[in-house]
């Protein structure tokens, strides 16, 4: 047998640090829990919760350059992106920095990766954490040769004096100012003058992800390392009435099966071992009851008799009376969708008896901490979670679960890593889905052709049950000694949940919006990539084209002619220009425009699309797409090119093929037979992606501004091509081009 | 029972010892401690396993190791390193045709299959030969412009000119000027 390659852990975590002087930051200054608090509110970005310089930006005693984020790399290029940022206000190679992710023992703590948040708040604290790291440098060397740093420049490693003397960054480590805290005043490099900022930088994790480098969590092989297994339940509720581990447990390299109520593991020495004993240990275990699942016939009537809580999250205009008009109403619907990542979620943990280290590709490592401690009633600092890039998540999916139960079993087998690894049809029938949404939409059309009142609800399940506590990781709520799973909750406005985006940005002199909260969760819920936008931006931009066909006007003059607003004005002309908005396309063919801000408050998008329905089935393809973003300045031009075109695939798959199957008993989509999403021939023909860079401005995130867009525009476009309006995400005309009932 | 299978591996011999029913995935993983192909379904559905047999694209959780004694197995560690990637993982790089990755490997075993068996495949052929793997992040795009890259890439070795450089079109600011707000400063062709 040839040597396994173990991999060092310790080239993962980045054993380097150790050598790390400088100046250590005190970590204790750093916020902790899942929403950091801020303690310097008025500083740029996450500079808030973490001012101290050292906690983003660490030179060693050899002058080498450290970067630290409390965000994960999820696949949305956040390592490049964040060591160009650094790189520019350092004036530095972008490879001449190390970089530590997402870290509970090292990096600030920013809360999740998500929410298209990074850019905006660790990039931009990282932008003003090196400037400052670069004045303090400047300052130090001024002191040191006593003269007015204003003529000192630092640039390649070096710092120059105007006569020409140099020291480098290691000559200047002791003497630069201890604990220094970022003041956000410091003045950032002329955009004019960026040299790597702006630049499309290969990504820097491709070519390990190309040949087989460690890349990921899934390449940890440690020393001694158990491989786990998990047998779930058959159905959300059943119990665990009775085990036959005997014939198990002799299996082959079996190590032991570990059972705490209805969670049930094995674990063996060698992966596939594992597998096949949790084949077996599937057969040996018994379950019965279980919670009945709604009817999916009849699924939007259930979502309605549930009881909401509504908050009215927008009015205007309500003093005045409604103008005279036409009144133009529709109700649009979103069935449950799941992330469905491509890799199933895993994780390492090691006990050593005291302390116990997490290896997770989740989203948040302090809020998994936190759970993590609250499981295992640890104090937090025996706790360390370090983010391993894992397959792409794309929100709240099966890493948190996985990352518990890697813990649970690793605390039972102290001194030995325990690798979990759950299977295809685990992570499909467990993780958390975007939840299935109804919103209705009422709207006056005056006589002039404008929108007089528009009235619009949305009903919905929370869109985060993210863990914070341990009653959020689903083993946590098997065990004989169970965790509570605590009330869900709506996220606030301006950000939002379900409502998130349910106000049009467009001009509405009298609007009122509400948000039906729904507690129920008859199937699993959470964090979904761009959360309620997805369906709200569908909704709207379905709605504004209803209205617009009402008033016989085109659907983009007819935004033009709603929206005041100049950066979403310009996205929408350029994508319209760069599309040839208005030209005539073949029998079978449509074309559909939609357009939104993301949250209101970050990237802007907009979205024209082509679709060919194939007359016979309804099939629906997607032949060609132009999309138009601002996302404020951009760093990595490809880096964002590729977020929109992910971004319109993916989000193309789910308007037109993906729907969670489940009957009463259980659910259904186990695997992508019975969850099937987009391949290779379903990719439109072309996909433009038109850039509007915006230097100087703040940073806005691009992962999720082309969701709803796309949506919006693939059902205006259908509705162009057959004459037929199809309201329910996915969007499945009939053979007849009629609406096919789901 | 566990015995000994002797495969070849990248052009190297290696003798294991696993149970003959061992999917070839965990033997690659696990004992030959080759990062390439990845777990994604166990269940022949997504290709996140794939590697190449005896020229052919298979799924490496599906064959069991005993059945290939004897084959040339590749794997996405035989056609280049991190630091000297082959002319596939190139095209792959410079397209940055990659997301989160997970896939990626697998879409280059396919590829590599592919453009052994047809060295001018048109999209369609492309398209087609793909069908099997699955990307979540929607990278499908920039993966069908690294196989396009990479089979023109050859077509320029065979005539005796030299391929395109690594990272032409990633060059520093190409086609992304800084212009005053408001204008379409950048415009991004795929």
């Amino acid at each position: 047998m040839t040597a396994p390659l173990h991999v060092s852990r310790r080239s993962l975590v980045g054993g380097g640090l150790a050598l790390m002087v400088g100046v250590p930051f005190r970590r204790a200054a750093l916020a902790q829990g899942i929403t950091p608090p801020a303690v310097k509110p008025g500083l740029p970005g996450s500079l808030k919760q973490a001012p101290r310089i050292d906690a983003w930006i660490q030179i060693g005693s050899d002058g080498s350059v450290t970067v630290l984020t409390g965000k994960a790399e999820l696949g949305q290029g956040l390592k490049t992106a964040i060591l160009q940022v650094a790189a520019e206000e350092l004036s530095l190679a972008p490879a001449a920095l190390r970089l530590v992710t997402a870290d509970s023992d090292l990096t600030p703590n920013e809360g999740y990766t998500a929410g298209s948040h990074s850019m905006q708040d660790s990039a931009t604290a990282i932008r003003h954490a090196a400037a400052g790291a670069r004045a303090l440098l400047i300052a130090a060397a001024g002191r040191r040769w006593g003269i007015d740093p204003a003529g000192i420049a630092c640039a390649g490693g070096l710092v120059t004096a105007p006569d020409g003397r140099r020291l480098t960054l290691a000559d200047l480590v002791e003497a630069v100012e201890p604990g220094a805290e970022a003041t956000g005043q410091v003045p950032l490099r002329d955009p004019a003058a960026h040299t790597v900022v702006g630049r499309s930088l290969p990504r820097v994790d491709i070519p390990g992800k190309v040949a087989g480098g460690a890349a990921y969590l899934q390449d940890i092989r440690a020393p001694r390392m158990v491989h786990a297994r998990i047998v779930r339940p058959p159905r959300y509720g059943a119990r665990l009435v009775a085990l036959d581990t005997a014939s198990v447990a002799g299996g082959p390299g079996v190590i032991g099966i570990h059972r705490d109520g209805d969670f049930l593991a094995v674990l063996a020495g060698r992966e596939y071992d594992a597998v096949r004993a949790m084949r077996a240990l599937e057969k040996a275990a018994r379950w019965e009851g279980g919670t009945p699942l709604p009817d999916p016939r009849t699924l939007f009537e259930s979502l309605e008799g549930y009881p909401a809580e509504r908050t009215v999250i927008h009015q205007t205009g309500q003093g005045a009376p409604a103008g005279a008009g036409r009144s133009v109403s529709a109700r649009y619907r979103r069935h449950y969708q799941m992330h469905g990542s491509i890799g199933p979620s895993c994780a390492l943990a090691e006990f050593d008896g005291t302390r116990l280290t997490v290896w997770s590709h989740a989203q948040g490592m302090f809020p998994l901490r936190k759970a993590i401690a609250e499981l295992l009633s640890l104090p937090e600092e025996k706790v360390r979670c370090i983010h391993a890039e894992g397959s792409g998540c794309y929100g709240h999916n099966g890493a948190d679960d996985a990352a518990g139960d890697a813990a649970l079993l690793a605390v039972a087998m102290p001194g030995r890593p325990v690798r979990v690894q759950y299977t295809r049809e685990q992570e499909h029938l467990w993780e958390p889905y975007g939840g299935a949404m109804i919103a209705d939409a009422r709207a006056v059309l005056g006589a002039d052709g404008r929108i007089a009142d528009w009235d619009y609800a949305v009903r919905s399940p929370t869109h985060l049950t993210r863990p914070g506590g341990a009653g959020q990781l689903l083993s946590a709520r098997l065990l004989a000694k169970p965790f509570t799973e605590p009330p869900p909750k709506a996220l606030p406005q301006p950000e939002g949940g379900g409502d998130r985006n349910a106000i049009p940005l467009y001009d509405l002199p009298r609007a009122r919006i509400a948000h039906d909260f729904v507690k129920a969760m008859p199937l699993r819920v959470s964090a979904l990539r761009s959360l309620g936008a997805f369906v709200n931006v569908f909704a709207i931009e379905s709605f504004i084209d209803e209205l617009a066909e009402t008033a016989g006007t085109d659907p983009v003059a007819f935004r033009l002619a709603h929206l005041s607003d100049s950066r979403g004005r310009a996205v929408i002309a350029a994508a319209a220009e760069r599309f040839g908005w208005g030209k005539p396309v073949g029998r079978g063919r449509g074309v559909g425009f939609a357009f939104a801000r993301y949250k209101n408050l970050a990237g802007f998008a907009a979205i024209a699309v082509e679709v060919a329905v194939a007359p016979e089935d309804g099939t629906v393809r997607l032949v060609r797409a132009v999309a138009a973003v601002d996302v404020g300045e951009i760093v990595n031009p490809h880096g964002v090119r590729d977020q929109i075109e992910g971004g319109v695939i993916q989000a193309m798959s789910w308007s037109l093929y993906e729907s969670v199957a489940f009957d009463p008993e259980g659910l259904r989509s186990r695997d992508w037979s019975t969850y099937p999403i987009a391949r290779f021939p379903d990719v439109p023909d072309s996909l433009d992606v038109v850039l509007l860079d915006r230097p100087g401005q703040p940073f806005l995130g691009a992962g999720e501004v082309a969701q709803g867009p796309t949506a919006g525009a693939l059902g205006n476009a259908i509705r162009s091509a057959t004459g037929v309006r199809l309201r329910d995400l996915p969007l499945r005309p009939g053979p007849t081009g009629g609406a096919a009932s789901l | 029972m566990t015995g000994s299978i002797a495969l070849s591996v990248n052009g190297r011999r290696h003798m294991v010892e696993a149970a003959p029913e061992t999917p070839l995935l965990y033997v690659l993983r696990d004992d030959l401690g080759l990062n390439g192909a990845k777990f994604g379904c166990g269940l022949g559905q997504c290709g996140a396993c794939t590697v190449v047999v005896d020229g052919r694209a298979v799924l490496s959780c599906l064959l069991p190791v005993a059945a290939l004694e004897g084959r040339a197995i590749t794997t996405v560690e035989g056609l280049g390193t991190p630091e000297r990637p082959g002319l596939l993982q190139q095209a792959f790089i410079a397209e940055n045709a990659a997301q989160c990755g997970y896939c990626i490997a697998g879409m280059v075993m396919r590829a590599h299959a592919l453009l052994d068996r047809n060295p001018d495949p048109t999209e369609a052929e492309i398209r087609a030969a793909m069908a099997g793997n699955l990307c979540r992040c929607g990278t499908h795009r920039r993966i069908l412009a690294a196989i396009r890259r990479a089979a023109s890439s050859r077509k320029g070795d065979r005539a005796g000119t030299p391929p395109p450089a690594t990272g032409a079109g990633q060059g520093q600011g190409q086609g992304q000027g800084h212009g005053a707000a408001g204008a379409t400063a950048g415009r991004v062709r795929s």
